[in-house]
């Protein structure tokens, strides 16, 4: 009879902080390697692009950070729905965790977007449909870290945020669409940021692995602060003041 | 290999500004999250004891 | 004593909230006023020259729209959750969400209704054209009651906590956007000749969706933040 793994159990915080513990480690080493690997693809293989020249190789970073940022908010908006559904409070404290390396993600994507811009349209912004999307993306996480930030009650801070996660996740594509609309009827012909005439095959196995490690490094990043909100959160549970002293 | 010397390299083909700006920041932000969970962390340990 | 019937409850919480409104007339004024104020503002800021007050005329009436709106969304029930009332309707046996709606309704009348019929005036001082000008106020009536409806999720969840007003307009203005790009547009559409009839349709899509859903989630944010 095969064994099987009782997932469940992980949804209890003291079952859970050890699993960050070990796991951590492994998802940082695993960024890494990944990142390492995506940018010796990136500077190393990729050839020079014909029309953008040598500013082109900032997509690497700013295509893999803006996957994330988008990614991240839907997982922060299911782990908060989860927390709010079946009433886990470490499902809550997984979206808490989520949303600030979301929004980092979100700020890198808007930085280098702007550091693309200006060499290659000659302006600093270009309300290009994809950068303006993500500059609201930014302003719902910082609306669902604020409004957390100012409930003192912990479960209140769970169930307010899931509802704003949620009626943002499922404004995203809205206002995506209302963007690109935006920008089609007001900017006509222009290029959009993302769009390369023709992507060499290095040029995308670059963009895939530091998509890889920035994934890898978000896993590893919000692992640790679960781990640290838990500390905070659970600091009166007998389990957390049994915890063996730090080693340094 | 596309480069002749780590001088054209660092150059950027002239952008070296907007390139290592954009990693730069990006190390910068990186190093200064995991740094300060690192220390929130150790911090919070301490007070557990 | 019987519990009233589902429309006579509506009926009763709508005349009731309108009642509030009109004994606090002021409330009700300084936001259209407002309005006004924030419209008037962008000629002196830009200049007085017209080709370019015609094209930034919905974008200006839309944003300023846009901000009255939300600075009249805490008028929605922290009155009523300050002397208690607001437990009581979370308590009463009808449905939540439809009493929210009634509150809804009440507060865009006292507040949104205002802001469309004065839009036209401001239209003119940006010597906007007849045709557009009627094409601003269909679709200020059309995406009002969004903004009311949107924003009363953020009023909800907000309630009674410390950066109120500023902590709800960065909740909720990144969420009417697609109302303001709509809106605005469609002003634009019509000037430009390429009709205004997809954006509007747009903005009545956003209203039937507003109706079904942001009462609903309304009411859930009531239970959190009175809970």
């Amino acid at each position: 009879m095969t064994a099987t793994i009782n997932w469940f159990k992980y949804a209890s915080p003291p079952a859970f902080y050890p699993l960050t513990g070990t796991l951590a480690p492994w998802f940082f080493a695993a960024a890494a390697v990944f990142g390492a690997m995506g940018l010796y693809v990136g500077f190393f293989v990729a050839p020079t692009d014909a029309q953008q020249g040598e500013a082109y190789r900032i997509i690497f970073i700013h295509v893999a950070a803006a996957w994330m940022s988008m990614f991240l908010y839907v997982v922060m908006a299911f782990w908060a729905g989860v927390g709010v559904a079946f009433n886990t409070r470490l499902s809550s404290m997984m979206a808490s965790a989520v949303a600030p390396t979301g929004a980092l993600m979100t700020f890198i994507a808007l930085w280098t977007g702007a550091l693309w811009g200006k060499p290659m349209w000659g302006a600093w912004w270009v309300w290009d449909a994809r950068l303006t999307s993500e500059l609201i993306l930014l302003f719902l996480y910082i609306g669902f870290m604020s409004l957390q930030a100012a409930i003192d009650d912990p479960r209140r801070a769970d169930r307010a945020g899931a509802v704003i996660a949620l009626v943002g996740v499922v404004n995203v594509p809205i206002i995506y669409f209302s963007v690109q609309w935006w920008n089609t009827l007001h900017q006509g012909a222009s290029v959009s940021l993302t769009r390369s005439p023709s992507m060499a095959a290095t040029m995308l196995t670059g963009m895939l692995l530091m998509a890889l490690a920035f994934w890898m490094y978000s896993i590893a990043v919000v692992l640790l602060r679960v781990r640290c909100i838990i500390l905070e959160r659970e600091r009166n549970a007998d389990w957390v003041k049994q915890l063996p002293e730090p080693q340094r | 290999m596309n480069w002749g010397s780590v001088s054209t390299f660092l150059a950027m083909g002239g952008y070296a500004g907007f390139v290592w700006g954009s990693y730069g920041v990006t190390g910068l932000c990186i190093a200064l999250e995991t740094t300060l969970l690192m220390a929130r962390h150790r911090r919070l340990r301490r007070k557990t004891d | 004593m019987n519990s009233p019937s589902l429309p006579d409850a509506l009926r009763c919480v709508l005349w009731r909230d309108l009642l509030v409104a009109m004994r606090r007339r002021a409330d009700v004024f300084t936001t259209l006023v407002f309005f006004v104020i924030v419209v008037s503002l962008f000629p002196l800021g830009v200049g007085p020259e017209l080709k370019l007050l015609r094209t930034m005329a919905p974008g200006v009436v839309w944003v300023a729209a846009l901000l009255a709106s939300m600075l009249a969304l805490n008028r929605l029930f922290a009155g009523d959750y300050a002397d208690g009332a607001l437990e009581q309707l979370v308590l009463a046996p009808q449905p939540l969400s439809l009493l929210v709606l009634a509150k809804i309704a009440a507060h865009w009348l006292t507040t949104g209704l205002p802001l469309v019929i004065v839009a036209p005036l401001l239209g003119l001082q940006f010597d906007l054209p007849a045709e557009a000008l009627r094409i601003l106020v269909a679709s200020l009536l059309l995406g009002t009651p969004v903004l009311s409806l949107i924003g009363a999720i953020g009023a909800a969840l907000t309630l009674g906590l410390r950066g109120g007003g500023a902590l709800l307009s960065l909740l909720v203005l990144p969420l009417y956007v697609p109302v303001l790009i709509f809106g605005a547009g469609a002003v634009e559409a019509s000037a430009s000749g390429l009709g205004a009839g997809a954006h509007l349709s747009l903005l009545g899509a956003f209203l039937l969706v507003a109706l079904v859903f942001a009462p609903w989630a309304t009411a859930v944010a009531l239970r959190i933040s009175v809970e």
